[in-house]
């Protein structure tokens, strides 16, 4: 028994969802799709599991606050005490209102910066890394669906993809660089 | 198409009786309440004006978020079109209120306004300030009048054309009010623009009518903008707990969740950017503002109740994605942000008009309960006037698949 990938390529989306929701129901497993444009509700109908990058981006948020307000107050309160606009910095939480739009530059630059890279690193977008699309038209006007399989089912699921409006399907001839 | 109407039950209809019941005993318990000659009441006129204003932007910034829709020929809110409709449908009925109240001042009944007082003008009286007399140009009650009946009437105008429009797409179909309404979406927002800062500006801003801030107008705007997405939220939410609006799906409510999160940020940064700025620099005239709310007058309490409701609660209750598709998260959120923002208006006409005699007593209360009840039974009384789903509209099929 050995396992096959094979690439169904669909010239919309709306096959495209519909054929994902019925291979799913059939407990086929899609192991990605690579469309020219976000297409809604596809990630639910693929079975991807949420993104963590919510996450991720409320750490680097926090982490940008923290920094923040280390910087600020080792700066301006601790080191070198200095008497703005008649309000001496006695005490951080005196001079609080002042500290704010730093705070918040510092949390939103920390978030975005941190969230962007994240995403860059997990889908390993560095200069010099190599293409992983394996069919350029993807990139245009076509969808691709990536079915990994067994053998046997091959038949059933390409009778599955056609009846759905696959226009073609594909043996994987593209060496995946994971 | 799902032509399901909204009924206004009597138990509803009822509660809301009992609401505007409870309203009006508060107001004529105030206005029968001793007090001295020269006071006029300020107390309760200054609370008529903090509902009034606070109600009516509730009516105004849902025509707003209306036009807002139409403009940018918006696909996913029209499933809960009908909503955010029947809430501007406060906004003719606001209007009155307002006039009312600022005729009432005319009419010298009330001086919430110093400069309507022509005492203030005169040279021999006790009463005289010079400084008002450089802005009698912008004051005088002609100017002034020609201003608010423009602003009342035209908003008034415009929600009303909406609302036809919008009756007339059910039963003609086809793309042509749609285009229409997009026009006239665009040429409100343009006078909204200009007209919701200088509104702000003449019955807001000119109780403290020595002072000025350029962040007032937005600042006001935003305040009555989170009000008015508040309100339809919640009233989509009722809706849908009664069973109604099937096609709503937790999208829909996700994204209006998405607006209040959104526009409670815009009033917090506009409300600290204004607090801040005058704070850092510390210029007398600018000053006194805050010196009047956070010490003169005893108001640093409401203040910081004010921030707290409206800024940290909801950024820290909201953030999630699972809280703004959650029915209780968002009631919860949305009705502590509703009270969040009364105060924020109360905070903007006690300290200038009664001072340090402010009570947030039974009265208020019971005042601001009274326009609660008037609020619920027009907009219900819109609801149950149409189908609760727009009929014919041409993006009414992308809405109803709207899902992410």
């Amino acid at each position: 028994m050995s396992n096959v990938t094979i690439h169904a390529i669909f010239d919309d989306e709306v096959p495209l969802l519909a054929s994902a929701k019925t291979l799913r129901s059939n407990g086929v497993r899609i192991k990605d799709v690579f469309s020219p444009f976000p297409v809604h509700g596809l990630d639910a109908a693929i079975g991807l599991p949420r993104t963590w990058i919510a996450i991720t981006a409320f750490i680097y948020g926090i982490t940008g606050t923290c920094l923040a307000t280390l910087m600020m107050w080792y700066m301006m309160i601790h080191d070198w005490p200095t008497d703005i606009g008649g309000k001496p910095s006695m005490a951080y939480f005196m001079n609080v209102p002042a500290f704010i739009p730093i705070t918040f530059e510092s949390t939103v630059l920390c978030a975005a910066h941190g969230m962007a890279i994240t995403f860059y690193l997990r889908c390993w977008l560095v200069p010099g890394a190599k293409p992983k699309n394996p069919d350029p038209r993807t990139t245009d006007d076509k969808f691709m669906m990536v079915i990994e399989l067994k053998e046997e089912n091959r038949s059933n699921v390409e009778s599955m993809l056609r009846k759905d409006g696959a226009i073609e399907i594909n043996n994987n001839n593209f060496k995946y660089r994971n | 198409m799902n032509n399901e109407t909204y009924t206004f039950t009597n138990k509803t209809r009822n509660f809301t009786f009992a609401l505007m019941a409870i309203g009006l005993i508060a107001i004529i318990a105030g206005f029968a309440q001793p007090t001295a000659p020269e006071d006029q009441h300020t107390r309760m006129w200054a609370n008529l004006l903090v509902n009034g204003y606070f109600f009516m932007g509730i009516g105004l910034l849902a025509t707003f978020f209306m036009a807002l829709q139409y403009a940018a020929e918006v696909a996913w809110s029209v499933a809960v079109k009908r909503v955010y409709e029947a809430v501007s449908c406060y906004l003719p009925v606001g209007a009155t209120v307002m006039f009312l109240i600022l005729l009432a001042g005319q009419l010298h009944l009330h001086h919430l306004y110093q400069w309507m007082d022509p005492a203030v003008y005169d040279k021999t009286s006790p009463k005289y300030d010079e400084l008002i007399t450089h802005k009698h140009g912008y004051f005088a009650p002609a100017f002034f009048w020609i201003r608010t009946l423009a602003y009342l009437v035209i908003w008034s105008l415009f929600q009303r054309g909406f609302r036809k429009r919008s009756l007339e797409e059910d039963l003609q179909g086809g793309t042509a009010i749609h285009y229409k309404n997009m026009g006239k979406g665009a040429l409100f927002l343009v006078f909204f623009a200009v007209t919701s800062s200088t509104s702000a500006w003449d019955w807001m801003m000119s109780l403290d009518v020595h002072w000025f801030s350029t962040m007032y107008g937005w600042y006001a705007f935003s305040g009555m903008w989170i009000s008015a997405m508040t309100t339809i939220l919640l009233t989509t939410l009722f809706l849908k707990r009664k069973g109604y609006l099937p096609n709503v799906n937790q999208s829909h409510i996700h994204d209006l969740g998405k607006w209040m999160f959104a526009v409670s940020f815009l009033w917090s940064y506009l409300w600290f950017c204004q607090f801040m700025l005058i704070w850092y620099t510390n210029i007398p005239e600018e000053i006194i503002y805050f010196q009047d709310r956070l010490h003169n007058y005893g108001y640093m309490g409401l203040m910081w109740t004010v921030f707290f409701m409206n800024f940290l609660f909801p950024m820290i209750l909201l953030m999630s994605r699972d809280a703004k598709r959650n029915y209780y998260f968002l009631v919860i959120v949305g009705t502590v942000i509703l009270i969040g923002h009364w105060l924020d208006v109360y905070n903007m006409v006690m300290p200038a008009t009664v001072k340090g005699e402010h009570h947030l007593g039974w009265i208020e209360i019971g005042t601001c309960l009274g326009f609660v009840g008037l609020l619920i039974f027009v907009v219900h009384k819109s609801l149950a006037k149409a189908p609760l789903t727009v009929q014919k509209h041409p993006y009414l099929d992308e809405s109803l698949h709207h899902e992410y």
